[in-house]
């Protein structure tokens, strides 16, 4: 199948690692990306000033995708998020659709929100599911225990994700970890919120979100956290010898992105997946797939 | 909190938070309380509570929440909507609360900045030679700026109101 490849702003400058083994998987398993250059930010930074700009700038992005008649796969849970919703008003709402096309007239687009917004793991599992990524597997991650972290807008509102996945209890980051056939580690913080949205205002506040998480995962052994977005990461990975710091603990747990856990499985090497740009090394991971 | 001055208060704030954009649902709350205990933030900073902000909300407490710090500690993690039994959307009534508190300037200096920035180069990040160069050496196509827009969507005020 082809989609367009929304990269938003973040992944293509600060998680290469994630880009190229999300590129590279698609590839091996029969999905086309097709970059657009003129896709920019999505809008979800001005919410908080001004929602109508947001719904504007995610407009903006959709129309463009419209126009190409493609559906979009973003990287990132905010940017896929925010244009979901933004698609999801902009088709049931006629009169916001009206004044929403009456503002993008200036750069000559329309929109009618029929686009289809997914996480790139989201159109996996329904694109490839879980049997068919477990027929692409060629070297099955055995012995490597994973704990998924799916993130808060992976899930949710979940009026915008009905017949996909459940915020009290997801299952499908968990079944493509175990079809690259991983173990899924379970544990108690499985749905925290990672605290990055509040980073910016109250630092403490947003590590003291993410320790729970960070502290759990270390206690059950688990070779590394696999995430789905850019965001998630500024916590988990970004923020965790800080973290590791002030709790006074030893944290040192490995944040991998779910392609690139994906690209080895596909018999991808390390080098090829970005795994140099990860901060805390999966040593323990690596040391298992490639020896 | 000091002692309410019910001279201050202002009758017209719940409605104005009600006719922004995502605030629609306020006026549906019966301050069950559901949010609170739903929220992450809560049990972190005492300051930020949900129902509390609601009921500062439906009481006309505008300058106590608008020009207030803890309105921007919400992570929209959404755990609050999906829990609410009357389908305020409370996360999205925190954003029509923000974009009010922005149009009384009342932001976070970050904030405004992200905006200029998008406005000039129609993503958060500034793409120059280095960036390509980086991802040149992985492979991956070059990403060229276009703001042009971005620029002409949004309008050359700070709070874009
Ligand atoms: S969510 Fe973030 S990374 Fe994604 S496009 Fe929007 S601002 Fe950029
Ligand atoms: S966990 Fe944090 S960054 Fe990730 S989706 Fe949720 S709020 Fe966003
Ligand atoms: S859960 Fe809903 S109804 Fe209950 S207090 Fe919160 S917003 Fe109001
Ligand atoms: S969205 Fe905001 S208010 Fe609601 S639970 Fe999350 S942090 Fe709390």
């Amino acid at each position: 199948m082809e989609v367009l490849l929304y990269l938003g702003c973040t992944v293509p400058i600060r998680n290469l690692n994630y880009e190229v083994s999300a590129r590279l998987t698609a590839q091996a398993l029969g999905i086309n990306f097709r970059d657009l250059e003129e896709f920019g930010c999505c809008g979800f930074p001005l919410k908080s000033l001004n929602v109508e700009d947001t719904i504007v700038t995610a407009a903006r992005n959709l129309a463009l995708a419209e126009r190409e008649g493609l559906d979009i796969c973003a990287l990132c849970n905010a940017c896929a998020g925010t244009l979901n919703e933004v698609a999801h008003q902009v088709r049931t709402n006629l009169e916001l659709r009206e004044k929403i096309n009456r503002r993008l007239k200036v750069v000559g687009l329309h929109v009618e929100g029929k686009v289809k917004v997914r996480n790139f793991v989201r159109l996996l599992w329904e694109e490839i599911g879980v049997e068919g990524i477990r027929k692409a597997v060629t070297r099955p991650l055995e012995g490597i225990m994973l704990a998924p972290h799916y993130g808060c807008h992976y899930l949710k509102p979940s009026e915008l994700n009905v017949g996909f996945d459940s915020p009290e209890t997801p299952k499908t980051l968990s079944e493509m970890i175990t079809a690259t056939g991983a173990a899924v580690v379970n544990y108690p913080s499985l749905l925290d919120c990672c605290g990055g949205g509040l980073l910016g205002m109250s630092e403490e506040v947003a590590n003291a979100m993410a320790a729970r998480k960070l502290i759990d995962v270390s206690k059950t052994g688990a070779h590394a956290l696999v995430l789905v977005c850019p965001f998630c990461n500024v916590m988990y990975e970004g923020q965790q010898k800080k973290i590791a710091k002030s709790t006074g603990l030893d944290l040192k747990t490995p944040v991998v992105y779910y392609p690139q856990a994906l690209g080895l499985a596909l018999g991808m090497k390390s080098d090829q997946l970005g795994f140099k740009l990860n901060r805390i090394k999966p040593t323990g991971l690596l040391k298992i797939v490639e020896g | 909190m000091a002692r309410i001055n019910l001279n201050k208060l202002d009758p017209q704030f719940k409605h104005r938070v009600a006719d922004q954009p995502g605030g629609e649902g306020l006026k549906a709350c019966f301050l069950c309380k559901a949010c609170t205990a739903a929220c992450p933030i809560q049990p972190l900073d005492k300051r930020y509570d949900p129902r509390k902000i609601i009921r500062m909300v439906l009481l006309g407490m505008k300058d106590e929440v608008l020009k207030s710090d803890f309105i921007w500690l919400c992570s929209s993690c959404y755990g609050c909507q999906e829990v609410c039994p009357q389908n305020v959307r409370f996360t999205e009534v925190m954003y029509a609360i923000k974009n009010l508190a922005a149009q009384e300037a009342c932001m976070p200096p970050g904030l405004t900045a992200q905006r200029s920035l998008l406005r000039k180069h129609g993503r958060l990040y500034e793409v120059g030679e280095f960036e390509n160069d980086k991802r040149f050496k992985l492979g991956l196509p070059p990403i060229v700026e276009h703001p042009e827009d971005y620029e002409k969507l949004l309008p050359d005020r700070p709070t874009g109101v």
